[in-house]
């Protein structure tokens, strides 16, 4: 082994600005600060719930801006195509069905997921009666 | 008893990324309903009061609010490390401990809503 070996000098910080596939490797994993962030204000909002009618329609009333509305939508925007969009596509990879012989296509696997999402999606919209 | 004990943590994260990736979608698209003032009628307070004062209404929100911020955290302290900072031991405690105090609100809060 050499006595003074040489360290290739990659920036820790801005590593991920040299390749496209790392960019988006860190957009992907900064989706993390919005699970944070929704967690957090939906047990805002549990406080609130807990407390008293006037204190969850304050609640639903401070949430309610133009400055919100941008930040709501550019999030959702953001969380379909960095978290569950690339979430769905690597499911074959963390879950291979096997069927006998063969594996299932993965097409199937994510196909299926979407489906799924839909579904989900559809059920929780409608419980709380926004259509 | 490592493996053991490593398996069981994956589990969780994996099933905080299924259910972050499935449910916070629909739940963005809620507060951006409530942002722009159309507050849905299941979030009206008796409504969803109702839904969280049931049992199977509070299971649902404590495992997704439960597995979401265990997952968000595992994945900060990764974050963390992709910018440059070398304090995994701290980063872990900071974040676990997030975690662990949205754990503890979001059950207190929901035990208190009966």
């Amino acid at each position: 082994m050499s006595r003074n070996p040489y360290v290739r000098p990659i920036s820790t910080t801005t590593w991920y600005m040299r390749n496209g596939r790392y960019k988006v490797y860190v957009l992907r994993e900064l989706t993390s600060f919005l699970v944070m962030f929704y967690s957090f204000l939906t047990i805002y909002g549990l406080a609130a719930l807990a407390a008293s009618a006037e204190r969850w329609d304050t609640f639903l009333a401070s949430q309610q801006s133009t400055a919100m509305i941008v930040f709501h939508g550019v999030a959702l925007l953001y969380f379909l195509f960095f978290q569950t969009f690339p979430w769905f596509k690597l499911a074959p990879k963390a879950m291979p069905v096997q069927m006998g012989e063969k594996k299932l296509p993965d097409s199937y696997i994510i196909i299926g997921h979407y489906i799924a999402w839909l579904g989900v999606s559809v059920f929780i919209l409608w419980l709380a009666g926004a259509f | 008893m490592a493996i053991a004990k490593k398996a069981v943590v994956w589990g969780l994260f994996a099933a905080g990324g299924t259910l972050t990736s499935f449910v916070f979608p629909a739940l963005i698209a809620l507060f951006l309903l409530i942002a722009t003032g159309n507050v849905p009628e299941g979030l009206q307070f008796d409504q969803i009061r109702t839904f969280a004062m049931s049992w199977l209404g509070k299971a649902c929100l404590f495992i997704v609010l439960f597995l979401s911020v265990w997952h968000a955290a595992h994945r900060l302290r990764v974050v963390a490390h992709d910018f440059g900072i070398r304090k995994d031991a701290l980063v872990a405690n900071a974040v676990y401990t997030i975690a662990a105090i949205g754990t503890v609100l979001a059950a207190f809060y929901l035990l208190m809503i009966s």
